[in-house]
């Protein structure tokens, strides 16, 4: 064990890893969705590589290219007892699967008067930098946010991935798990095994006086970056990784923003009625007078995500956009 | 052929109690409705009784059946209790969901009633996953799930079909063919000589059946789940039928002839059923006009109950939204 904790991993091997240790924790945990077993390659990104080999291809399960058919028995499994984690290859492909994940695993609980559960995370994973274009990179988070009864996480790190995943699959509400495609094989810190991350819950990256820059997923790593450099200049930023979209840890972020009273909020998704809106309404509401700036909010062009490289470039909120937003902040 | 299996006698009278009851319920409903003692949206399942009561004297209590907005002929036909079932279409707290639900989405979950869906064909990828889960803890619970022949469009419909056919699952997919998919009539909206015809193109028994005939249901809907609960795989059954009071309450169904209005309604499948069940001697005219009693007095029983429960209270808008405990 502490031979793991020592050396890096990278997010691949830590959702993996996470997937394993459920599987063999709880035999109700099962895994669905398409090319993810053994004889089909073990997942298109590896990420369920080994899993049906050790679990039989009965809990782990290929599908056909069938979205509405992978979340639709993973919602059936999971009213009867089942812990199902459904691969949905890339994010864009929900939208397919949007009646299943909307109207039925985020309603079925009230509907029935709590006399049922959907307890199933979907994995998913998105961004730009691969040249997929605009039908395979979207960040759709805000979507589903949007939706009482589920749950949404994004998660930056190969620990968190980990934590967040076990947390997921062990919730009984439906979880949309969000995972970066450009940041699956960068290493970091491997997880502690067993160690869940509580959805819902920030995580403050470091700590400073002069700003808060809140950001999730593969942005937060630009975002470090240009903290990096601030801190250089002699200002000292608060970073916030979010991890949880919804629930959103308010606590967290109204704590940093009191101390600091300068927030800007960070996200590959488009800016207009997205995640940093509501963070910034919220703000608003809970500390007007106390904010010496206007929230501001970096994200996506508001176009489709671009094929060509220097488009796709610029498409995702770059550096020096998070740090033009940034100084606008602080002036 | 020859050797059809036939329903004996209590069998028989148990799928006319089950019919009978529906109708009790349908038209009972739409009497409150027009008199304004509850205000609610109506899918009248009129017509189409024989098909869930045929097919529930094969069911155990644990099997679990998926059906639609036009439900409650097949919650009825799966045991659903009277009380909280008429409270739920009434939107009272003593409903089965707890008047959350309503009449388009009640549910049941003791009763193997876990989803009743409001969107057209959403119900059979669903019913794939609770099979799935059937199949993975080796029990012997079947799934049955409901639609119209307006479901069989609707892309769900193909990808379940093909999908219960790879994991061989053991579903019974029940489509009612009513004729008409809302207001369009089938041959206006569906390519398909049958809906059975399309179980070939995923390699599933595809079965047209007569489901204004009880016998006839029975055999099918037997076959089908014997099938299923051995572990032979889903069928696809059509059970053909009609549908007397529009696609719901307020719909006067002018788009059918009213030639052919009048034909369905005079082959209505009750008095034809209860005419059969006396000329066979299966039964008397005194017991079956019992059962029909016993029907109406258990059903009135439930309608006070549900008329004199108290709505929700408005803190129910926060429960159920998410695990208690979890922050929405």
């Amino acid at each position: 064990m502490s031979a793991v904790q020592a050396k890096k991993i990278n997010i691949v091997q830590a959702i993996n890893m996470a997937l394993h240790d459920a599987m063999e924790l709880d035999s109700s945990v099962v895994v669905l969705g398409e090319d993810i077993a053994d004889r089909e390659g073990g997942g298109v990104f590896k990420c369920t590589a080994g899993l049906s080999t050790k679990f039989g291809t009965g809990r782990v399960k290929s599908t056909p290219i069938a979205e509405q058919a992978i979340v639709g028995a993973a919602v059936g499994g999971a009213l009867a007892g089942l812990r199902p984690v459904a691969e949905i290859m890339l994010m864009n492909f929900t939208t397919v699967a949007m009646d299943q994940i909307v109207n039925h695993a985020a309603k079925l609980r009230f509907m029935t008067g709590g006399q049922t559960h959907v307890p199933l995370v979907i994995r998913t994973t998105t961004g730009a930098g691969f040249g997929t274009g605009g039908q395979h990179a979207d960040y759709l988070e805000a979507w589903f946010a949007h939706t009482a009864g589920l749950k949404v996480v994004a998660p930056s790190t190969p620990a968190d991935a980990y934590g967040l995943m076990l947390s997921c699959i062990f919730d009984d509400d439906p979880c949309i798990f969000i995972e970066n495609l450009p940041l699956y094989f960068v290493p970091g810190e491997a997880p502690v095994p067993g160690q869940r991350v509580p959805i819902g819950k920030a995580r403050v990256v470091q700590e400073g006086s002069d700003i808060t820059l809140i950001s999730y997923s593969k942005t937060l790593h630009e975002v470090i970056a240009v903290a990096k450099g601030l801190a250089k200049e002699g200002i000292s930023a608060e970073v916030i990784d979010l991890r949880s979209i919804s629930p959103l840890d308010m606590d967290t972020i109204i704590a940093s923003a009191s101390k600091t009273g300068r927030v800007v909020v960070a996200h590959e998704a488009q800016v207009d009625f997205g995640v940093g809106a509501e963070i910034s309404a919220r703000l608003h509401k809970e500390l007007f007078g106390q904010l010496k700036a206007p929230v501001a909010r970096v994200g996506a062009a508001r176009s489709p995500v671009p094929f060509s490289k220097p488009l796709e470039t610029a498409f995702v909120p770059t550096r020096e956009r998070i740090l033009a937003a940034i100084r606008e902040t602080l002036n | 052929m020859s050797e059809t299996k036939q329903p004996g006698r209590d069998v028989l009278l148990d799928i006319y109690r089950i019919a009978t009851l529906i109708k009790t319920a349908d038209d009972r409903f739409i009497e409150l409705i027009k008199a304004g003692q509850i205000a609610s949206p109506y899918y009248s399942p009129r017509g189409q009784e024989l098909i869930p009561a045929a097919i529930s004297v094969s069911l155990k209590p644990s099997d679990y059946v998926v059906t639609t907005y036009r439900g409650i002929h097949d919650q009825l036909a799966k045991g659903i209790p009277l009380k909280p079932f008429v409270a739920e279409l009434f939107g009272r707290a003593t409903g089965t969901c707890k008047g959350k639900g309503g009449p388009m989405h009640v549910t049941h979950v003791a009763s193997g009633l876990p989803v009743t869906t409001g969107i057209v064909g959403a119900g059979l990828p669903i019913a794939n996953g609770l099979a799935w889960a059937s199949q993975l803890k080796g029990t012997d619970q079947v799934t049955v799930v409901n639609f119209g022949d307006g479901a069989s469009n609707i892309g769900a419909f193909h990808e379940a079909l093909n999908l219960a056919a790879v994991w061989k699952l053991p579903v019974i997919f029940v489509c009612q063919n009513n004729g008409y998919a809302e207001h369009t009539k089938y041959e206006y909206g569906t390519g398909a000589a049958t809906i059975a015809d399309r179980g070939l193109a995923y390699g599933i028994p595809g079965v047209e059946v007569d489901g204004n005939d009880a016998v006839a249901m029975w055999q099918a809907a037997s076959t089908a789940i014997a099938r299923a609960r051995a572990g032979d795989g889903p069928t696809l059954l059509e059970a053909n039928t009609f549908r007397f009071r529009g696609h719901l309450m307020g719909d006067d169904s002018h788009y059918i002839a009213k030639e052919e209005m009048a034909a369905a309604i005079a082959a209505d499948p009750l008095p034809r059923f209860r005419a059969w069940l006396i000329k066979e001697g299966h039964a008397s005219d005194g017991q079956l006009s019992d059962i029909e009693a016993t029907n109406v007095a258990a059903f009135e029983e439930a309608v006070e109950f549900g008329l004199a429960s108290p709505y929700p209270d408005v803190s129910e808008l926060d429960k159920d939204v998410v695990a208690e405990g979890a922050q929405a």
